[in-house]
């Protein structure tokens, strides 16, 4: 049976920020189902890789293919497939954590926005606060909340940037199951932590100056390459 | 291209020393104000392109078109001024259409370039510079229409001047209107040779220095970098 | 299409009625304005031309106010980004800005004018409402389609409020042109007269353009 095409599809991809490569040149296949791990420093270009694969940044160089469909020019059309957990919980703060998954899930086309809305918040334990105010809520909470956001539409591939920040062990038990390997969606996760990122990885990609310096199937990488990324 | 049309552009004077210097003000104020008007259409016309084609070739002609109409619009405002002062004896008069029009459309246009520099990515400042090219080349005919309905029409109109005056009026005013033209379009290629010059420069400067490494190019600019 | 409009603006009406920023300003700086001009002026009552050059040019630069905020929750909390994020076809943000800037003015006007016409105004407001209703609404429309758009352009400027009354004030003249010469016959002192059709079509013509301008041009603002 011949192998299904890959979820991401990148050939040479790159995105510049005025005169500077934001990325540079990244080439890589991530079959469906599978974790995408991407490591590097800060200003490496991993969160633009992630915007970029969102269909928030328009690439400037390369094919990028994202569920099958090409960027940006299809765009459109995977918008509602996918799953964006970026820097910023994207919540009104004025607004409850109830009113905001109302508002995204109105925005997606949820069927049934009530009861999916409460059926995520209590997978993410924030019933008892849904109808708070955000800005009266905990980092972790809103951290929650965001988590929520994201898997809100059911999305086929999870765009994680530093997913599990802020977020205490039982919080992070409690979402695993939705963002997790435990999903079984197709994951591009980006993270910092050498050995904890490992865990559940498929494949490793690790950027810095915005250039591609590893590529490889997780079971090769080991936590002190990842750590080299960083000197 | 260049001297030709400067020649043109004074051609005029000869056949006109008798008609007194309110009359030279007119062949160049006029002019003036119609080759801005069109250019600041073609600008929004040129960031239509940009927006559809997604070449920074059209932002650049934009850019330079609304660019020269700008000064040109100056020029208008301070020919305009001077000739009501010696027609009227005021340094302003509203009864102008085309002077308010003018000092409506500049104080408009006066942001385009502010607009520009505050925006960093070379790529939003384009598309936003586009966006607004469009919104003000289709607000200038507007603006036009609007304040001549609300004025009292005391400015000679180039086109009774011609009907009512000599042959050789309308003659001299065709050509100054052609002369200023040939000026404009000159001028335009002028600049675009330039920019263009220099970004070919810069980019032979990136892939020597090896291609990633960062160029300063000494602050952000208002005007667009191919 | 509207579906995206009805949730963008039901979420609009939430945040305004739960943080109530831009339309008590509004409200708010009309009044003030009206007791600056009668100082400023140094008259107690106006009509016909006069007055409709101060209830137009107040309600202008309120809505300025209004402008400067319109986008200004998307900015800071990442809306964009969420809406952007979401398959809809993107002009429904222009659609709902420039319907919840329309409502905005309607809203301060219900107080703005009355307080007008208690203020400042000679003649009573009684016999010209009605024509003056319609001259609000069309001078509504095209403050909301142009003020929207100057909104999406300047958000993204680091002199944002500064901007704004630059972009918008010149872009806004055949408005103010149009609806004060319409509403002066309405203000005069001898007893409301008819409404003048032709500065109506103006303002019209005018709403019309920029609509459709706007609505094409909207999409390449928004997009990265």
């Amino acid at each position: 049976m011949p192998a299904p095409d890959p979820a991401v599809s990148l050939r040479g991809a790159g995105r510049r920020y005025g005169e500077r490569a934001a990325l540079r040149d990244v080439t890589l296949d991530l079959p469906p189902g599978q974790t995408l791990v991407v490591f590097g420093p800060n200003g490496a270009g991993k969160t633009t890789l992630l915007r970029m694969l969102a269909t928030l940044l328009r690439p400037h160089a390369g094919e990028v293919r994202v569920l099958g469909r090409s960027l940006p020019d299809d765009g459109y059309s995977v918008r509602g497939r996918i799953g964006f957990l970026g820097h910023e919980a994207l919540l009104y703060r004025e607004l409850s954590g109830r009113e905001n998954l109302r508002f995204h899930a109105r925005l997606h086309a949820v069927a049934d926005p009530a009861a999916r809305v409460q059926a995520v918040l209590e997978a993410v334990g924030m019933d008892a606060r849904a109808d708070d105010p955000v800005a009266e809520l905990s980092r972790g909470m809103l951290q929650r909340l965001a988590v929520a956001r994201a898997v809100l539409h059911e999305p086929e591939l999870l765009l994680l940037d530093e997913p599990l920040a802020n977020l205490d062990p039982a919080a992070i038990a409690q979402v695993a199951p939705l963002i997790g390997t435990g999903s079984g969606l197709t994951r591009v996760i980006t993270s910092h932590d050498p050995v904890g990122g490992l865990v559940g990885a498929d494949l490793v990609l690790g950027l810095k100056g915005a250039r591609t310096q590893l590529l490889a199937p997780a079971s090769e990488v080991g936590s002190e390459q990842i750590t080299a990324l960083y000197a | 291209m260049l001297t030709t049309a400067f020649a043109l552009v004074f051609f005029y004077a000869p056949t006109d020393a008798d008609q007194g210097i309110i009359q030279k003000i007119f062949y160049v104020h006029v002019p003036m104000a119609i080759v801005a008007l069109c250019g600041f259409v073609a600008g929004g016309i040129f960031g239509i392109m940009h927006l559809r084609t997604r070449d920074q070739r059209w932002d650049m002609r934009s850019y330079v078109t609304i660019h020269l109409s700008i000064i040109l619009a100056v020029g208008v405002l301070v020919t305009g001024s001077i000739w009501a002062r010696i027609s009227w004896g005021h340094w302003w008069v509203w009864n102008e259409p085309m002077l308010v029009v003018f000092l409506i459309v500049f104080l408009l246009y006066a942001t385009y370039q502010p607009l520009r520099f505050s925006i960093e990515d070379r790529e939003k400042q384009a598309r936003y510079a586009s966006v607004f090219a469009i919104t003000a080349g289709a607000f200038v005919p507007l603006c036009f229409g609007a304040v001549r309905m609300a004025q009292n029409l005391t400015h000679p109109q180039a086109g009774t001047m011609t009907t009512h005056g000599p042959g050789s009026v309308t003659l001299t005013f065709l050509c100054s209107l052609t002369g200023m033209t040939l000026l404009f379009v000159t001028l335009c290629k002028y600049e675009m040779a330039s920019k263009n010059a220099t970004s070919k420069l810069r980019s032979l400067r990136r892939r020597l220095a090896g291609e990633d490494d960062f160029i300063p190019t000494g602050g952000r600019s208002a005007a667009p970098q191919i | 299409m509207r579906r995206t409009v009805a949730a963008l603006l039901a979420k609009e009406l939430a945040l305004e009625l739960r943080t109530g920023e831009s339309v008590p300003a509004m409200v708010l700086f009309s009044i003030t304005t009206y007791v600056i001009f009668h100082f400023g002026l140094n008259r107690n009552v106006i009509d016909g031309d006069l007055a409709a050059g101060v209830l137009w040019v107040t309600l202008l630069f309120a809505a300025i106010l209004g402008i400067n905020r319109l986008f200004v929750a998307e900015y800071e909390q990442g809306g964009f980004d969420g809406f952007l994020l979401a398959p809809v076809d993107r002009t429904a943000l222009f659609v709902a800005k420039a319907i919840t800037l329309f409502c905005f003015l309607c809203i301060v006007e219900v107080v703005a004018v009355p307080a007008f016409g208690i203020l400042l105004l000679g003649p009573s407001l009684g016999q010209a409402l009605p024509a003056l209703l319609v001259v609000l609404l069309a001078a509504n429309a095209g403050i909301a389609v142009v003020g929207t758009l100057v909104a999406a352009m300047a958000i993204q400027t680091r002199a944002r409020d500064l901007m704004v009354p630059l972009l918008v004030l010149p872009l806004l003249v055949p408005v103010v042109l149009g609806a004060s010469h319409a509403t002066s016959p309405l203000l005069g002192q001898g007893g409301a007269g008819a409404l003048p059709g032709d500065w109506m079509a103006l303002l019209a013509l005018y709403d019309l353009l920029f609509a459709l301008i706007a609505y094409a041009v909207f999409d390449f603002l928004l997009e990265d």
